[in-house]
């Protein structure tokens, strides 16, 4: 990757020395980064270290400066807060439960619909459409899917004769049905990305797998997956990271509840810090999240580099 | 496309390898071609399934109120109306959540794809010390999630009075590390020829940037502009902080109001997801190629 600088020439008619060229020239470079520089810094890099200064007092949302100082206190009380490692552990299981299908269900359907010549068009539609609806919707129209009683999945459920369970009403299923919720709404970003990982296997290596007499679904083992490793591993990758930060549909769907089954630990952060009104507290919580989503990124970025090197 | 002959060796060792039994290739292909017919089915009959839940929500919005809660749930409507359409109107704020998802999202995507490009060919072509530790320091911000950040960047809104503003709703969005690192790998792989030509003639950055640069990355603009309009158009979690009154809400806020209602408003809910969804829907509708190649463009880059 070379970079090459861009300076104006010194030609003996200018009146101005070359230094003084150069360094105008790198002040515009410098000029030009500066927009982003600023809006980088006054909101990426400032609450962060708002973040770790404010873990450290005990500020109150409602009432203005840092509040008393604390020291590691927050942090040691987050240690022994039973509700903020449930909220970790909601999201560490709804990670693990929701990753596999939203991996491996848009990875089948992006292979069978790769073979398919006419009418794919039907297919993007159908499993990219829900990606593109604001998380509030989804929340109407799932909510109302799964109501008791009127719902339509309680409605088919009892067209087949089968009593249904209480989808979100049940601490130990509402996680699942949540989980439902986020296989169909964003399986179409996946699916997506593994057409478009398909398409770029060329065509002559299946031709030539074909010539030595290899069968098709030998050719999906042999040849496709493989080629699409690079392509699953950044979606395995996004979705965790994706999981880890999940609160829309919690938030919108069970609240959190029935008590506190579902909340996730963006939701405790805002429990804690605008309900309960405690930002020093919830600064320490966020802090300790940001810690864990930081190192998969980086973990994320390694291994890209080890692929990409290979 | 159809192979014509496959390479043959000659001989008569080549003969007993080159030539497999037909009969058992033949019925082999059936059966492949029968199972590759059940998995194309099985795939299109989930497809149909993935559009329900869509299906149904239109169905019920345009059902009367009290024909909603029918036990067992049924898709027919006796008398198909709009009157959940004009409640919704007239019940919310709606007109004006449009307004401000509009305002907020079209100058949150200007803003980043200039400040963004802006930055990607500094990166790219400036020559300034401290340039790879700032690089390094934009790279390192893709791994940072804003929504851990939440509270902090409240307070921090909230110390200088902007919550509930404008202001809020849009800077916040603004910064991209990812679209830096995008823009900047793009404009690498631009020859610097042309630049280097204008410059003798007297362009300066600003020239050699908009006039030159930028339109030969049009396509990668438009990828990041797409993908910045969608994200930011559905982003819930950070307006529904920074809008604390009704009319500054954004359409995924707003319609989030609606999903905590008293009494029989099923049709009515259903009517404001359609509504919340719509614009969109026809957005993607116009330009699903480029919608689909940008998000996933974005994903790979």
């Amino acid at each position: 990757m070379t970079t090459r600088a861009l300076q104006l020439p010194a030609t003996a008619a200018r009146s101005t020395t070359r230094q003084a060229q150069r360094r105008r020239s790198n002040l515009s470079g410098l000029g030009f980064l500066t927009p982003f520089l600023v809006l980088y810094a006054l909101f990426l890099i400032l609450p962060l270290v708002l973040d770790v200064v404010m873990s450290l007092f005990n500020t109150s949302l409602v009432l203005p400066g840092l509040g008393r100082f604390e020291g590691l206190g927050n942090y040691r009380e987050l240690f022994g807060d039973s509700r903020f490692w449930q909220a970790m552990w909601h999201t560490i299981a709804f990670t693990l439960v929701s990753t596999p299908p939203l991996v491996l269900i848009p990875l089948f359907f992006a292979i069978v619909v790769n073979r398919i010549h006419h009418g794919q068009w039907f297919f993007r539609l159908a499993f990219f459409l829900p990606y593109i609806l604001p998380s509030a919707v989804i929340a109407l129209i799932w909510t109302w899917l799964y109501e008791p009683g009127y719902g339509l999945i309680d409605g088919f459920f009892s067209f087949l004769g089968l009593g249904a369970p209480g989808w979100l009403s049940s601490p130990n299923l509402a996680l699942y049905s949540i989980v439902i919720v986020t296989v169909w709404w964003t399986i179409g970003f996946n699916f997506v990305l593994y057409l478009a990982g398909l398409q770029d296997i060329p065509r002559d290596l299946y031709e030539a797998a074909s010539i030595d007499g290899a069968s098709r679904s030998r050719q999906t083992w042999r040849i496709t997956l493989p080629m699409l490793g690079r392509t699953t591993t950044l979606v395995v990758v996004l979705q965790i990271i994706a999981s880890l930060k999940i609160f829309d549909q919690i938030y919108l769907i069970t609240a959190g509840g029935p008590n506190y089954a579902t909340r996730s630990a963006i939701e405790y952060i805002y429990d804690t810090g605008f309900t309960s009104q405690r930002v020093g507290y919830a600064s320490a919580a966020s802090l300790v999240l940001f810690v864990v989503i930081v190192v998969v990124s980086f973990v994320w970025l390694a291994l890209i580099q080890r692929q990409e090197r290979v | 496309m159809a192979i014509k002959a496959p390479l043959r060796r000659t001989g008569p060792a080549a003969a007993a390898v080159s030539a497999p039994p037909r009969g058992a290739v033949a019925a082999q292909n059936w059966r492949e071609s029968l199972f590759r017919r059940t998995v194309t089915g099985v795939v299109i009959a989930l497809a149909l399934v993935w559009l329900v839940p869509v299906a149904w929500t239109l169905d019920t919005s345009i059902k009367p109120e009290n024909s909603t809660i029918l036990i067992p749930a049924t898709w027919k409507v006796s008398s198909p109306t709009l009157s959940a359409y004009s409640a919704v109107f007239s019940a919310t704020d709606l007109g004006r959540w449009y307004l401000n998802s509009a305002i907020v999202t079209v100058i949150v995507t200007v803003l980043t794809v200039i400040t963004t490009s802006m930055a990607g060919y500094a990166l790219s072509r400036g020559k300034f010390r401290g340039k790879r530790l700032l690089f390094a320091l934009i790279l390192a911000g893709i791994m940072i999630p804003p929504q851990a950040l939440i509270v902090p960047l409240f307070r921090e809104l909230q110390t200088v009075h902007l919550i509930n503003t404008y202001w809020a709703l849009i800077l916040p969005q603004v910064p991209a590390p990812i679209s830096v690192f995008i823009f900047k790998k793009v404009f690498d792989g631009l020859p610097i020829e042309i630049e280097q030509a204008a410059t003798v003639d007297g362009a300066g950055w600003w020239t050699a940037y908009a006039r030159i640069a930028l339109p030969l990355v049009r396509s990668t603009a438009a990828a990041v502009s797409i993908f910045t309009f969608v994200w930011t158009w559905n982003n819930f979690l950070w307006p529904f902080l920074a809008a604390t009154s009704p009319t500054m809400m954004t359409i995924p806020v707003g319609i989030g109001t609606v999903v905590s209602g008293v009494g029989v408003v099923n049709a009515l809910q259903m009517a404001s997801a359609v509504l919340g969804a719509l614009p969109l829907v026809l957005v993607f509708l116009f330009a699903q190629r480029q919608i689909v190649e940008g998000v996933a463009g974005t994903g790979l880059k």
